[in-house]
């Protein structure tokens, strides 16, 4: 990936990615231990539990795979006694559109995660431990297999880590190609060897009834690598890295029609969207101009060039007013997308310029996400794939005149009435690009 | 096993607590532990539902349960903030929720009937039918199918759906009784977990998926538990038919007679489904305390011998017709032409009480004590088909006309009649042959008075013969093998003169000098008044469900 | 892969098994200590690694190892796509199909990877298993989203994802898989 191996851009602080991609570094034990590896684990087996914890929940360290919730909260849920055995998965199942950072980590610094997992394992009292990797990343499966090696080999993990008393199996577990194995019951259902079906929640809440219906705390790779982060640079300095409720550093990954686009790690809250196209992605590309953005992943609503949103934002004395922010003054941080609209989710930035058609862009999504729908529920299984049929069909000039209209009002059925955020994440972009390019979808149907 | 065969009393209400909950407004109180779709119901809010089965667990993927729902609201010491009623106030989720997986809990509410419900039930509608068939006018669930029941309320009266519709295989060829169309399958997996919890046969599944997910039977396995046709029963649309059933009936032309199902001593309770004095078919009728909403194939697709060619239709003296009254008049006097001791009386544990209580009589009458059934016992399933093949084995036992060890008495008569003591022998519904007695021995009877609903080996050495009813033509009552009474009601009419049992067998009794009875609640009075089991019992009572008999 | 010669129409797979791979399967199955049934996929990975792809016989057979009804295994073989029933190319091409890699001109490079491979590209791969040329040698499918947008299109040719790929580099990847 080009941008790693450029020098970090100014607005760039490389916490997670610090080593991913710097020369001579290697992904064996061997150099990540010679770079101050498992130090942090070392420093964990001698707190106490609820002490890593609060340390985890002062960073404000939000959940990296797109649903954005506090892990510290997360974690929380498990309480440590209940006599249940209690199990992490982490979730490298990164198949979002637009998210391309968890590759990097497995592929070059995997001891990072291990130890990441083996903090939160010793936190959460948890014995067994799995990482899931989706298998479109072949490689990545086998070396962190290796990396678990040799931690076992070294003492890292496996029976009594680090003379601590303390036992935590791990092992990775290969998807076979399902976007809804992300979401994280599903994910667990896979792990379980079951068709993965998202269950219904309530009552089937990971952190209560999880893998084999025991606590369960599933995150992302990069979640798990700020724990170890989180550690090593103290929470409180973490956290002020970011926005009050969204600390640390996040992986932006910056697709489409840029100069140079890739993954940069940015303080949360510390580049506006037009920062990060303009500057750190050297702008659009010669000859043409910003047409839309989808900020978080290809779930998150789309943004248009122009447009302003109108928010309450911090005043000179504090207090907070009114304000209308252009689209290219929106601060990158949960926050300031969620007023505007949209989200952060995975921080999968899908830029497009004035040579793109919306109907075809919208149309390639609907294809991903009728490929991609599981068919366990009504709305999804069915709504989807109409979406679907109707888009390709008006890409093929057969559109007709209620169009619009039935593909907004069906992305509204299945919106909020699935069983899991699949049915959000296939609605929103119809929602999205339907209200903020009506003009596009217009001309197509006749 | 789901189907719980209890014999416990149910437990007294008050000792499991109420929790409230507002249903459309109103303050309900329900069982903890109740599932909230079932409190709505129950509160008169039905919710339609499609993948939600009471017996089995929820799922939610059908999603046409959605409902809005919300939590009591807190105040800022945690504790529910009330209103003006003294209720708790109540916040409102945004998003609709599905009630089929939640149980009640304290102070919470739903809203049954809201314009967001009735736009979520019509949403999840249309989904299901954008890639139906719609061939109605041929599918035998046709009148009794959920969509179409559905679609009354919260269907679109034309479809905005312009595409092509997703091809799937029909006329799947998945059990020997059962044929799978896919294109009907709303994957609403009740059929699969049918399979996996209750008939513990997990042969079903889907495959593929997305809109292309069917549902298929493993290739080389077969959908052929001894289960399978529940499934057709939970199929809430067309999707698994019945072979049997198939093309036969439109199912609203059906008469459907709440019954029980006499194949075995579990006592299965029923629906028979008729039209012109013949089944169509046979349907488990839900009754927790017996068979939950099961049955087995075995049992409900035994009842074809009902309409046989050879049926016994008229009284027969010496192999020839005669008229009724003659026909008992004859028997009678062959009875009464022997001593009483002389005369044996094989009963069954296929009849109902009322009648083994009147072959009892009969046998006192007689001052005969050489009375007993055929036993039948059989390797049950462990599940719905009992060790017991006779429905009314406890019955015959509790009247008298069996001992502890059913059948104990049979090579007594044998021998008997070998030796000449016994020179009268009446046969109720059973086959002599199969009770340890051989042609020789009938052959040396003076008098053989066969009552029965099909003629066997042991017919033509009948003196007289009296054509009976089957199960499924009669009324009366039986004891199942955990001692529940429960009642047998009457779905056809016997054919030609062939009358009630309890009739003849009264009849029988005053030709005999006993007493007989005017009706068949005479006949229970009558009996109840004569079994301490039964005391404070009148047919009424049993009503549908039946009721346990104190041990 | 070590065995393409194996089609749906051959020897059963389960009476071929080597040692190594039954190895290979006893450790997976440690591996979960709570549940057998967790080995499912990676079981079918192993099994598919070895023979190319998952003939009835391997869903069978896989469905006993772990105790299980093969519709079990038969239903997670038919869910994911990267599960084959039938046998692919020696060389297994996927191309990006998704938004970024599309922006970046994913469907121009599937084509020239299907016409320098002999497939018809007008066969598209999604339900029905992806065309194999007629020599055997490739297959190439369009696939969802392969997680490396900023280096669109990507394609992942066996376990190698080749980045930026441009129709000059076709005949180069061809080549560099060819022997």
């Amino acid at each position: 990936m080009k941008s790693l191996l450029l020098p970090p851009h100014p607005k760039e602080r490389r916490v997670v990615f610090q080593n991913a991609w710097t020369q001579g570094y290697t992904p064996d034990i061997d150099c990540y231990v010679k770079h101050g590896g498992y130090a942090e684990l070392k420093k964990a087996l001698g707190m106490k539990p609820e002490e890593i914890i609060d340390e985890v929940k002062k960073s404000n360290l939000r959940g990296r795979g797109g649903a954005g919730f506090p892990c510290g909260v997360k974690w929380g849920f498990i309480r440590h006694d209940d006599g249940k055995p209690h199990y992490i998965t982490c979730n490298g199942d990164e198949s979002e559109p637009g998210t391309f950072k968890d590759r990097y980590i497995l592929h070059n610094d995997p001891h990072q995660l291990i130890e990441g997992m083996a903090i939160a394992a010793y936190a959460l009292n948890v014995h067994l431990a799995y990482i899931y990797i989706r298998c479109e990343f072949p490689k990545a499966a086998g070396i962190v297999a290796k990396a678990i090696e040799e931690a076992v080999a070294k003492g890292f993990l496996g029976k009594n880590i680090m003379g601590s008393g303390f036992d935590i199996e791990m092992y990775v577990h290969q998807g076979a190609g399902a976007y809804i194995c992300g979401e994280e019951t599903s994910l667990i259902e896979s792990l379980e060897g079951k068709r993965p079906y998202p269950r219904i929640k309530p009552p089937y809440f990971p952190a209560v009834l999880g893998l084999y219906m025991s606590p369960t705390i599933v995150n992302n790779v990069e979640t798990f690598c700020h724990v170890k982060q989180i550690f090593k640079i103290g929470s409180d300095e973490y956290a002020k890295m970011g926005t009050p409720g969204d600390g640390g550093t996040r992986v932006m990954c910056v697709s489409g029609d840029v100069v140079r686009p890739g993954p940069y790690e940015i303080p949360a809250g510390g580049v506006t969207l037009g920062e990060l196209i303009n500057d750190v992605c050297g702008g659009m590309k010669p000859g043409r101009k910003l047409k839309a953005i989808i900020p978080g992943g290809s779930s998150s609503k789309i943004l248009r060039a122009g447009e302003t949103f109108k928010m309450k934002v911090k005043g000179p004395d504090g207090e907070m007013v009114d304000k209308e922010v252009p689209l290219l003054d929106l601060v990158m941080d949960a926050a300031n997308l969620a007023a505007a609209g949209t989200m952060i989710g995975s921080g999968g930035v899908i830029v497009m310029d004035d040579s793109r058609d919306m109907l075809w862009a919208l149309n390639n999504l609907n294809q991903f996400y009728a490929h991609e729908s599981c068919g366990q529920c009504t709305p999804c299984r069915e709504g989807v794939l109409w979406i679907e049929k109707m888009t390709t069909r008006m890409v093929n000039g057969e559109g007709i005149l209620q169009d619009p209209a039935i593909l907004k009002n069906v992305a509204d059925n299945i919106a909020g009435r699935t069983v899991c955020a699949f049915g959000e994440a296939a609605s929103w972009p119809v929602q999205s690009f339907l209200e903020k390019f009506p003009e596009e979808f217009a001309v197509k149907s006749h | 096993m789901s189907a719980t065969a209890t014999t416990a009393e149910p437990k007294v209400e008050t000792s499991v607590p109420m929790i409230n909950v507002q249903v459309d407004g109103e303050w309900k109180q329900f069982p903890k532990g109740t599932r909230l779709i079932e409190a709505c119901m129950k509160a008169g809010s039905y919710v339609p539902h499609y993948c939600y089965h009471p017996a089995l667990s929820s799922p939610g993927n059908c999603r046409m349960c959605l409902i809005e729902m919300g939590t009591p609201k807190m105040g800022p010491d945690r504790k529910p903030e009330l209103g003006e009623d003294g209720r708790p106030l109540i916040n409102w989720s945004p998003k609709p929720a599905i009630c089929c997986a939640l149980e009640v809990s304290e102070g919470i509410g739903v809203r049954t009937n809201s314009p967001l419900v009735e736009e979520c039930r019509k949403g999840v509608m249309e989904f299901l039918l954008i890639n139906h068939p719609l061939d109605c006018p041929i599918c035998d669930k046709a009148g009794e199918c959920r969509l179409q029941e559905f679609s009354v309320e919260y269907g679109h009266d034309a479809s905005r759906f312009e595409d092509n519709k997703v091809k799937k295989p029909k006329h799947v060829d998945i059990g020997e009784r059962i044929v799978l169309d896919d294109e009907r399958c709303i994957l609403c997996s009740r059929c699969i977990r049918f399979m996996k919890e209750v008939a513990k046969d997990d042969v079903l599944g889907f495959v593929d998926r997305g809109s292309h997910t069917s549902l298929t039977v493993h290739p080389g396995k077969r959908l052929d538990s001894n289960y399978s046709l529940n499934t057709v029963d939970i199929c809430p649309v067309g999707a698994l038919t019945s072979k049997d059933f198939r093309f036969k009936m439109r199912v609203w032309f059906l008469k459907e007679t709440k019954t029980i199902d006499t194949n075995c001593g579990t006592g299965c309770n029923i629906l028979i489904g008729s039209r012109e004095n013949k089944i169509h078919r046979i349907t488990p009728r839900e009754n927790e305390a017996v068979n939950a909403y099961w049955m087995p194939d075995s049992h409900r697709l035994n009842y074809t011998y009902n309409h046989r060619e050879d049926r016994l239709k008229a009284p027969l003296v010496k192999g020839s017709s005669v008229r009724w009254k003659d026909a008992i008049t004859a028997a009678g006097d062959g009875i009464k032409a022997q001593a009483g001791s002389q005369t044996a009386i094989i009963a069954s544990g296929r009849m109902t009480n009322e009648e083994l209580f009147l072959a009892r009589r009969l046998a006192k009458t007689l001052v005969t004590d050489l009375i007993d059934i055929r036993p039948r016992a059989q390797k049950g399933d462990g599940f719905l088909v009992s060790d017991d093949a006779n429905p009314n084995t406890r019955g015959a036992r509790l009247l008298g006309a069996t001992g502890a060890t059913p059948g104990s008495r049979l090579p007594e008569i044998a021998a008997g009649i070998a030796g000449g003591s016994v020179t009268s022998l009446i046969v109720l519904g059973e086959n002599p042959l199969h009770c340890g007695l051989t042609e020789t021995d009938l052959s040396k009877l003076s008098s053989l008075v066969v009552i029965d609903i099909l003629p066997n080996g042991a017919t033509k050495f009948a003196t007289v013969v009296l054509p009976g009813s089957a199960s499924a033509e009669k009324r009366g009552s039986m004891v199942n093998v955990n001692g529940r009474l429960q009642r047998l009601n009457r779905a056809l009419s016997a054919p030609g003169e062939a009358r009630d049992d309890w009739e003849t067998l009264s009849d029988l009794i005053k030709a005999l000098g006993g007493e007989g009875a005017s009706s068949l609640e005479d006949l229970f009075k009558q009996m109840a008044s004569e079994t301490s089991a039964l005391a404070g019992l009148n047919f009424g009572k049993i009503g549908d469900l039946g009721i346990d008999l104190k041990s | 892969m070590d065995t393409h010669a194996a089609t749906s129409s051959g020897p059963k797979q389960a009476d071929q098994i080597p040692a190594d791979l039954l190895a290979n399967i006893d450790e997976a199955v440690t591996h979960y200590p709570v549940s057998k049934r967790s080995a499912s996929l990676p079981l079918l990975h192993l099994w598919q690694n070895h023979f190319g792809f998952i003939d009835a016989s391997g869903v069978n057979w896989i469905a006993s190892r772990l105790d299980l009804e093969p519709i079990n295994i038969l239903e997670l073989v038919t869910f994911y796509p990267w599960f084959r029933q039938e046998a692919p190319g020696k060389t297994i091409i996927r191309v990006c199909r998704t938004l970024s890699c599309a922006l970046a001109g994913s469907y121009d490079v599937r084509e020239k990877f299907c016409k320098a491979a002999g497939i018809d590209p007008s066969v598209s791969g999604h339900h029905h298993g992806p065309p194999v040329s007629p020599d055997g040698k490739y297959s190439v499918e369009f696939v969802e989203c392969l997680a490396s947008c900023g280096s669109a299109p990507v394609v992942l040719v066996n376990n190698d994802l080749h980045e930026d790929v441009t129709e000059a580099d076709i005949p180069n990847i061809l080549n560099q898989y060819a022997s």
